[in-house]
């Protein structure tokens, strides 16, 4: 087991759930649950069940009261004006920043930028460090479980250069082979881009390995860390990796609010992503001299509220001890498996042994989409298709798959409705 | 179980996305179309035969839900022999079918057997799996042959 994942939560494996009935004592779930006002929600006239949390999490009425009590109390424009409001705002903002620093342990606040989301951090990298780095016959070396978002900036990226995309395979289990990924790194690698967490098998990928194998080579490495940011300690220090993203809306936080780690040095010799106000140290109409960053990254009246709501969701995070909640999560995925695997004609997508948070699953020869609506109908919330993953479908031979996700406030009774719904399938499709 | 799911999943249905009808090739033909429903990933390859305006066969090949691949299936079953402005008639009155409801023009007796798809109504998200097989008939019969998207 590597450094990176014994930092994780992937040290509680399966075995565990035999710790006893409620597998996590020292997590109070119904306590979070009471946070997540939409929770208590009727669908259908049924109890809302959400297993879609990878697609984006609830929000805690935490996040809602701070974003609100900004945009109430404190909003102004910031990095601009010197009056009052002006100053809360960006101390706002500036302490959303070092928040997310210390999330990640990052070195400094200056290597945390603002952006849309993980999908904004990506194309970032790709159009500034790419760019600049990434020539005619190098390669960027990407992996079979990557999320769309993590294969077609790279794929721009090569088409505009004349670079080259290169895949390293996975088994059927869904974990990545380590060897072949190895094999895959040469001389004219400049870049390997991972999944932290795959979104569709709840893979773990041994980050702090592949960041080892690239740095060896002399490449460096862009980590998607949208699935992993809810689940996860995330730290900079311990993974090693050059960039790392992830988004707000995936840990409890708001909708176009994300954030893009990059090293320092990486940042300061990287061109500007977008032109604007705020990513300026002075205009003439000659020659504009850029901002440090991040402000060099940020053009334009930032997503302050935004900002202050992952801040918030940050917080929420820190407020339940990890290890609690990664004992808790765990519970209910080993749950999740055993349950599943119990429902006659069903397979699971995604049987890693380091995996967290999804349950992917295709049932008979019932297409993914009617099992999406009928469970839909019992107010049971998954997701069903290819997950934005339409090259790994193709890897794993199948169109698509219905994926149950979990959060901090999913249950084994959720688990169990689950189920039962897909009794109603069966009854259907019999 | 749930008076509208039952509507949505008639045994025909069922029936017609397990064993689709005309899920095949067909060699010769005038008019092949691909269709994507690119928020699910399903598709779908429509082969038409026309011969002086008639379909003189049509069949479809693909992967999808149950509700896109009987609406294809039957959809195939209605119109073969039918002219070509007849099938885009028809396309008509089962799209009015689908996206108003009861609301609609279009009572269910007017567009034959795919009155068994009246139930997608209730079902807003389903509504493009079922016109999937519709929106490729008429670019096959524009024998376009471009691909066409529900979005």
């Amino acid at each position: 087991m590597t450094k990176a994942q014994t930092d994780s939560a992937t040290t509680l494996g399966l075995e565990q759930e035999h710790a006893g009935l409620n597998g996590a004592a020292d997590f109070d779930v119904e306590r979070v649950r009471q946070k997540f006002p939409i929770l208590s929600e009727k669908v259908y006239g049924k109890p809302l069940v959400y297993l879609d949390s990878a697609a984006t999490s609830q929000k805690p009425q935490g996040v809602v009261d701070a974003m609100s009590r900004f945009l109430l109390k404190e909003n102004a424009n910031v990095h601009r004006g010197v009056h009052y409001l002006a100053e809360r705002a960006t101390e706002a903002y500036e302490g959303a920043r070092a928040k997310v620093q210390r999330f990640l342990n990052a070195g400094h606040a200056q290597e945390i930028i603002f952006v849309r989301g993980t999908t904004e951090a990506i194309n970032l990298v790709a159009q500034t460090y790419g760019k600049k780095h990434v020539g005619a016959g190098d390669e960027v070396l990407i992996t079979a479980m990557e999320h769309h978002s993590n294969i077609v900036p790279w794929q721009m990226l090569c088409e505009e250069t004349g670079a080259r995309l290169r895949v390293a395979p996975i088994n059927d289990a869904g974990e990545l082979l380590l060897d072949e990924l190895e094999q895959l790194i040469g001389p004219k690698t400049k870049l390997v881009a991972v999944t932290h967490v795959s979104n569709v098998l709840g893979t773990i990928n041994p980050v702090r390995r592949i960041v080892e194998m690239a740095h060896a080579r002399s490449a460096r490495v862009f980590v998607d860390g949208a699935q992993a940011a809810p689940h996860l300690k995330i730290d900079m220090q311990a993974l090693g990796c050059d960039f790392y993203a992830f988004s707000g809306h995936k840990m409890y936080g708001p909708t176009g609010i994300g954030a893009l780690y990059g090293r320092s040095e990486l940042l300061e010799e990287m061109p500007p992503y977008q032109g604007g106000g705020d990513m300026i140290l002075s205009v003439s109409f000659e020659k504009t001299v850029y901002n440090k960053p991040p402000n060099k990254f940020e053009a334009g009246t930032p997503n302050m509220a935004g900002a202050v709501g992952l801040a918030a969701a940050i917080d929420f995070l820190a407020g339940m001890e990890h290890d609690a909640l990664a004992a808790h999560e765990q519970d209910v995925i080993a749950h999740g498996m055993r349950a599943l695997s119990q429902v006659p004609g069903l397979r699971l997508i995604g049987t890693a042994r380091d995996k967290i948070s999804v349950l992917s699953f295709v049932l008979d020869d019932v297409h993914p989409h009617d099992i999406g609506t009928i469970l839909d109908r019992e107010g049971i919330a998954i997701r069903t298709g290819h997950h934005c993953a339409q090259p790994l479908m193709n890897r794993l031979g199948v169109a698509a798959t219905a994926r149950a996700s979990l959060g901090c406030y999913s249950t084994r009774q959720d688990i169990d409705a689950l189920v039962s719904g897909l009794g109603k399938v069966q009854e259907i499709f019999r | 179980m749930n008076d509208e799911l039952r509507n949505l999943y008639q045994e025909v249905i069922v029936d017609h996305g397990r064993k689709p009808r005309n899920f095949r090739k067909i060699d010769g033909a005038t008019g092949i179309a691909e269709g994507f429903n690119p928020l699910c990933g399903d598709q779908l390859t429509l082969y038409v035969k026309l011969a002086d305006g008639v379909i003189e066969d049509i069949a479809f090949q693909g992967a999808g839900c149950a509700i896109s691949k009987a609406s294809a299936s039957l959809m195939t079953m209605a119109l073969k022999g039918k002219k070509q402005e007849e099938a885009l008639a028809l396309f008509g009155r089962v799209h009015d079918m689908l996206t108003e409801g009861p609301n609609g023009e279009v009572k269910p007796e007017e567009v034959g057997k795919l009155a068994v798809l009246s139930g997608v109504w209730e079902f807003p998200m389903r509504v493009k799996c079922a016109t999937l097989a519709w929106h490729t008939l008429r670019s096959a019969l524009e024998a376009s042959g471009a691909q066409i998207s529900t979005e």
